[in-house]
């Protein structure tokens, strides 16, 4: 029982990480057709300014607060700099330029930082055990990962169908060419979709680094893959099937790791991209996708 | 202005006058369509220029240019198919703040087209065509504009559909909303019209009053079938 309990939290932790990264993925896919690749850097780039920050002095909370901003910055600078001037150009010169954005920004890191891994703490209460019950130590900052991503998500969702900027962003993502006759200011929500995924992302980065403890340049990687193989599942530019997705693949992962013999659980992620390459036969809408095409 | 490096509009020069129906007529692949979306600004023109109450729009982005006053009725309606109709109208009033007459606005699209308050809770995806076209003109008419482009607003629709959107067409006429309609279906536009322009790939080959257009020997040999 204890187990159990213990492997759900655990489940449930992971699915936040990725659903947060997920989030932004989806966004951005939706309104640009963009798989954006450097999103795993804006998950890197939230612990690294925080760890700026903290050595300039700053109290960790007042540092994550900041870190966000500018994390958003960056997304901003990323979408004016690289993207926005491929505006009609062929989906797969956008791809290739976010690989190019992610390699810069990794070496970027790598340069100012080192590539080997740093510590990385948040306060000292995340490393804490929740005593729940007898014997079940549930950690702290696992709690908090499932509480932050659920919040998020709820403002996130509310954003998006009560705002008018959200809905906008939706209408965007259905359908670019009604958006810009109606008179959706198409530079202003792309803006915002890129500020939201950056803090998203770093929000992720932040509270991964604090859970394992340490941060590296390339630590974005597996989680973009991660968080793509979620949007796929759940169906890709939907919102909410990036979310499930999100949660599905952390249950799968540590359903994995849990039953697994302890000789086959080194080769987990493969398994995993082998379930993507199963969904893309089965069912390549995702869970959530909408497969019904549009009446006329 | 080029169209995918093809010049689809050569010199082509027309003029709307403010509370007027006017009509543009012509064959598949004439360039009413680029023409309206060049209007618009999600096509660019590559020379020329065009001018709306002393205003020149060629330079101008398509949320700037709704901002003046042009709302646009696309082709093959462009609606927002994973929102409802609710939603989809309201985003034809996207710039507007002033809430209050956004929401007499919904209800004025309501009598214009009652099945759409029925509707609108369903999603615009699962609409039927002639009620995909009609949340096409109602989201359009949100922006409040001086200017209406309707394109096509007859295509792929029942003839009783189609008898429905010129008799709302008609009316929009008579409450003076300055109308630039782009048909296929030659008959009607020029039964409701002012003045029309006739043309063919890419050039205005006629232009005149719709009575005159529509007694016009060539005209009726080419487009209403007579």
């Amino acid at each position: 029982m204890a187990f159990v309990l213990q492997q759900l939290i655990n489940a449930l932790a992971l699915g936040s990480i990725y659903a947060l990264m997920a989030i932004g993925l989806a966004i951005i896919f939706g309104i640009l057709r963009l798989i954006n690749f450097a999103h795993g850097e804006l998950l890197m780039i939230g612990p690294y300014l925080v760890l700026v920050l903290s050595l300039l002095g700053l109290p960790f909370g007042l540092a994550v607060v900041v870190a966000l901003v500018l994390a958003g910055f960056v997304g901003v600078i990323m979408e004016r700099l690289a993207y926005r001037p491929l505006r009609g150009a062929p989906d797969v010169s956008l791809l290739l330029t976010s690989l190019g954005v992610s390699m810069f920004l990794q070496n970027s890191v790598i340069m100012a930082f080192g590539g080997q891994s740093k510590a990385f703490a948040g306060p000292a209460f995340l490393d804490q055990r929740l005593p729940v019950m007898q014997n079940v130590g549930i950690a702290t900052i696992d709690v908090v990962i499932f509480g932050t991503a659920i919040v998020l998500v709820v403002l996130f969702t509310l954003f998006v169908t009560r705002t008018t900027l959200g809905i906008s962003m939706r209408a965007s993502a259905e359908n670019l060419l009604a958006a810009q006759l109606v008179g959706i200011n198409l530079g202003r929500v792309i803006m915002v979709a890129f500020i939201i995924g950056a803090g998203m992302a770093a929000v992720a980065g932040i509270l991964y680094g604090v859970r394992i403890g340490k941060i590296d340049p390339l630590m974005g990687f597996i989680p973009l893959l991660k968080a793509f193989v979620a949007t796929v599942i759940g169906g890709f530019g939907s919102i909410p099937g990036a979310v499930l997705g999100a949660y599905v693949l952390g249950f799968l992962e540590i359903l994995l790791s849990g039953s697994l013999p302890s000789g086959v659980t080194a080769y987990r992620d493969a398994i995993i991209f082998v379930l993507l390459i199963v969904v893309l036969l089965v069912r390549p809408q995702g869970i959530l996708g909408s497969g019904e095409a549009e009446r006329v | 202005m080029y169209y995918g490096g093809i010049q689809a509009l050569k010199n082509v020069s027309l003029h709307v006058q403010p509370g007027e129906l006017l009509a543009i007529i012509g064959a598949n692949g004439a360039g009413k369509t680029t023409l309206l979306r060049t209007v618009s600004g999600v096509l660019r023109a590559r020379s020329g220029s065009i001018r709306f109450e002393d205003r020149e729009l060629t330079r101008l982005s398509p949320y700037q240019i709704v901002h003046l006053g042009i709302a646009h009725s696309p082709e093959g309606r462009q609606l927002f198919g994973g929102l409802t109709t609710i939603e989809n109208l309201r985003l034809g009033a996207v710039q507007r703040k002033d809430r209050a007459a956004i929401d007499q606005d919904v209800e004025y699209i309501y009598g214009l087209f009652p099945v759409l308050k029925e509707r609108r809770l369903q999603r615009a995806g699962t609409l039927s065509g002639g009620e995909q076209q009609m949340l096409a003109i109602g989201r359009a008419l949100m922006a409040r504009p001086r200017l209406l482009l309707l394109d096509e607003p007859s295509l792929g629709l029942a003839p009783l559909l189609v008898e429905r959107i010129f008799e709302v067409i008609a009316r929009l006429k008579m409450e003076r909303v300055t109308l630039l309609l782009v048909e296929q279906n030659a008959r009607m536009a020029l039964e409701v019209a002012d003045r029309a322009y006739v043309m063919e790939t890419g050039h205005v080959t006629l232009e005149g009053p719709a009575s005159e257009l529509a007694a016009n020997p060539a005209v009726e040999r080419a487009y209403l079938g007579g």
